[in-house]
């Protein structure tokens, strides 16, 4: 039955059933139970943010609480996952994967090719991103391209509540390492999402609206702001088509490609930075292999190359909006001479 | 007939076992200094030689299904662990027959089905997956337990001392071993740890550490011992630190000229692990040198078979290249 509850809710409910479905789950992350050790209650926080609060009283010895040791916990998690378990680690802010970098992308991510096929590492490392909290620039980045680029990690950022929970079962239950990416600013958007466990499969784009004029391929929260600016141009007679890819790596590029060759022009929105981002990636793939059909050059819609301000004036500048995604449509279209 | 302190609770048989082990790296890590020198060995190779006694004195007492995460000096230690010695001489010929099909080499050696988490071609690599093991044994109630090797290099990284952190807090059933051999790559000990036990640093995570001989196969054993034992009984983390020596440089192909004159004929002469075995093993009778002989013959035979196949084997095909990336995608 499905009943309308938060992004960050479904997340937690996903956490909560595959925990409960399989005992090989265990959650881990600084405050992921929050006050271990502490005088008062225990679970205080589950989560900086609360995603993982109320696992656990139902599961008290699969979530557990670390010291700020990312290097250490985030290598624990393909470590366990190496032996037994399904690891859920907690990157608090994608930001701070600097320091543990080397265990995602040196360790976790090659030890199945390194290793001539021997290796499973079945983990997910939850984590944050995004601007619009005013949390400036070591908290608010976007930087799941970085991770797009490895060979061996699986790369996921859902857009609404529906995609959350089924992207993040299909991740637990994936055999390998999964970067999944919790954008703050949806985390109380709401949504329709069924009770029961789903999977949404990785690799698997979603058309959020059909329209014959122009393909917006959006991610994360732009899909929102995608959007809202296709239905403003729907009343200049403009019909955009929104593809949401769900997951960076794998990335469906057949649907890309199909929605592209109907349309014949391409905006893509990423709330990265411009520069080796899912822009540039998406725009170049589609430049060859739908040059044919395409009547314009393709267009991005981006952060621009700094990092995330602090000041709200200057944030709300920094992230892509609708308005800055129809300007861009409407170029594609020609509609921008006119207008 | 002198008393050999620690082998009181070794039989003939792992007297013997362990004997064959350190021989076995030592027959496989001479070798592949000489061959290295022909160019017939692609990349890099870091040879443990003069470190056996550690390996074979840890791994003594561990099971099939223990786990250990390595160094860049990882042949010794998987050897030691039962890793297949011919698989592993094809894995760093490149070979498709390799423990890895080719793809990883010397410094990405590993056998999971051995409970052998892999050489690790990063500096302090090992211990927070030795973290995440423990942790798992843990969390399925398990007796297993996890041991990672470390250098003297190794025990300065971030993650090492986080990971002696992690797993103090969460009480893991994990030993971490610091093979200590004076150099990390060619920067002196002295130097770099200021001139302190990096035992002495497990005082500070709350965790027993202690400094052995890592020549003497026995104190390693005897250390090794107690610590395994007490992370399997559920007792925690321990720290061992190996004070030892390598016989070759960095990588094969380090003129060592940071080195002493005669420092390594100096130590083979006084300190060899394989020497002081024998002496000590045969004076107190537990031992023939016959029997060692003979072990030191079928040694060498295996590691010529070894080399021979690992030249013969055949290169990894084109589709291996695209193979083993993911699970699926």
């Amino acid at each position: 039955m499905a009943r309308r509850i938060t992004y960050m809710q479904a997340i937690n409910e996903a956490l909560r059933q595959e925990m409960e479905r399989d005992e090989s789950v265990v959650v881990f992350g600084e405050d992921n139970v929050g006050g271990t050790g502490a005088p008062g209650e225990d679970d205080a926080w589950g989560g900086v943010m609360g995603v993982t609060k109320g696992l656990y009283p139902h599961f008290p010895d699969r979530v557990i609480d670390t010291p700020i040791s990312e290097s250490a916990f985030i290598g624990a998690a393909a470590g366990a996952a190496c032996s037994g378990l399904r690891p859920v680690a907690e990157l608090m802010f994608v930001d701070f994967f600097g320091v543990c970098m080397d265990q995602i992308y040196n360790q976790a991510a090659k030890f199945r090719y390194m290793f001539g096929g021997k290796a499973v590492t079945p983990m997910v490392i939850r984590t944050m991103y995004g601007a619009g909290i005013r949390a400036a620039a070591q908290h608010s980045q976007s930087l799941y391209p970085i991770f797009t680029h490895i060979p061996g990690l699986k790369v996921v950022v859902p857009s609404n509540p529906y995609d959350a929970k089924g992207l993040m079962i299909a991740s637990i239950r994936d055999d390998d390492p999964v970067i999944f990416f919790e954008n703050k600013v949806l985390y109380t958007m709401e949504g329709e999402v069924p009770e029961e466990p789903y999977e949404i499969p990785l690799g698997e784009a979603e058309y959020v609206r059909e329209g014959d004029d122009v393909t917006i391929v959006a991610i994360g929260r732009m899909v929102s702001m995608a959007e809202q600016a296709a239905e403003a141009l729907s009343g200049e007679g403009i019909e955009c088509e929104i593809v949401d890819p769900r997951t960076t790596s794998p990335l469906d590029e057949e649907t890309i490609f199909e929605s592209v060759e109907n349309t014949g022009r391409l905006v893509v929105v990423d709330e990265a930075n411009p520069r080796c981002s899912l822009a540039t990636d998406i725009a170049a793939r589609v430049a060859e292999n739908c040059f044919d059909d395409l009547k314009a050059a393709p267009k991005m819609v981006t952060a621009p190359h700094t990092p995330p301000p602090f000041s709200p004036t200057l944030e709300d500048l920094y992230v892509p909006d609708p308005e800055r995604v129809a300007a861009a449509v409407r170029e594609v279209t020609g509609a921008g001479a006119r207008a | 007939m002198t008393e050999v302190a620690g082998a009181q609770e070794l039989g003939k048989e792992q007297l013997l076992d362990a004997y064959r082990t350190m021989r076995t790296i030592r027959e496989f890590e001479e070798r592949l200094h000489v061959e290295f020198a022909t160019g017939e060995i692609p990349g890099f190779v870091h040879l443990y030689a003069g470190e056996e006694a550690i390996a074979a004195g840890v791994m003594a007492h561990l099971d099939a299904d223990d786990y250990i995460a390595s160094t860049h000096r990882g042949h010794g230690h998987a050897i030691a662990k039962g890793c297949d010695v011919k698989g592993m001489m094809k894995e760093i010929y490149g070979k498709a027959d390799g423990l890895c099909h080719g793809k990883g080499g010397s410094m990405h050696i590993a056998d999971l089905d051995k409970g052998m988490l892999g050489a690790n071609g990063i500096v302090g690599g090992g211990p927070p997956l030795v973290c995440g093991v423990g942790l798992s044994a843990k969390v399925r109630g398990t007796n297993q337990v996890a041991v990672s090797f470390t250098g003297d290099g190794g025990s300065n990284q971030g993650t090492t001392l986080e990971s002696m952190n992690l797993a103090a807090v969460w009480d893991l059933p994990v030993v971490f071993v610091i093979e200590n051999n004076g150099y990390a790559e060619a920067t002196s000990t002295n130097f770099s740890t200021k001139g302190l036990d990096i035992a002495k640093r497990a005082d500070g995570f709350g965790i027993p550490g202690v400094v052995v001989d890592g020549h003497d196969f026995f104190a390693v054993y005897e250390a090794a011992g107690e610590a395994i034992r007490r992370a399997r009984e559920g007792g925690g983390p321990s720290l061992i630190e190996c004070k030892v020596n390598r016989y070759y440089g960095h990588f094969e192909g380090d003129a060592q000229t940071y080195r002493a004159p005669n420092e390594v004929e100096n130590i083979r002469q006084e300190k060899d692990c394989l020497m002081l075995f024998r002496q000590r093993v045969t004076s107190a009778g537990l031992v023939e040198d016959g029997e060692l002989d003979r072990i030191d013959e079928e040694v060498k035979q295996l590691i010529d078979e070894s080399v021979e196949e690992g030249k013969a084997s055949p290169e990894p095909g084109e589709e291996y290249l695209l193979t083993d990336v993911y699970v699926s995608y």
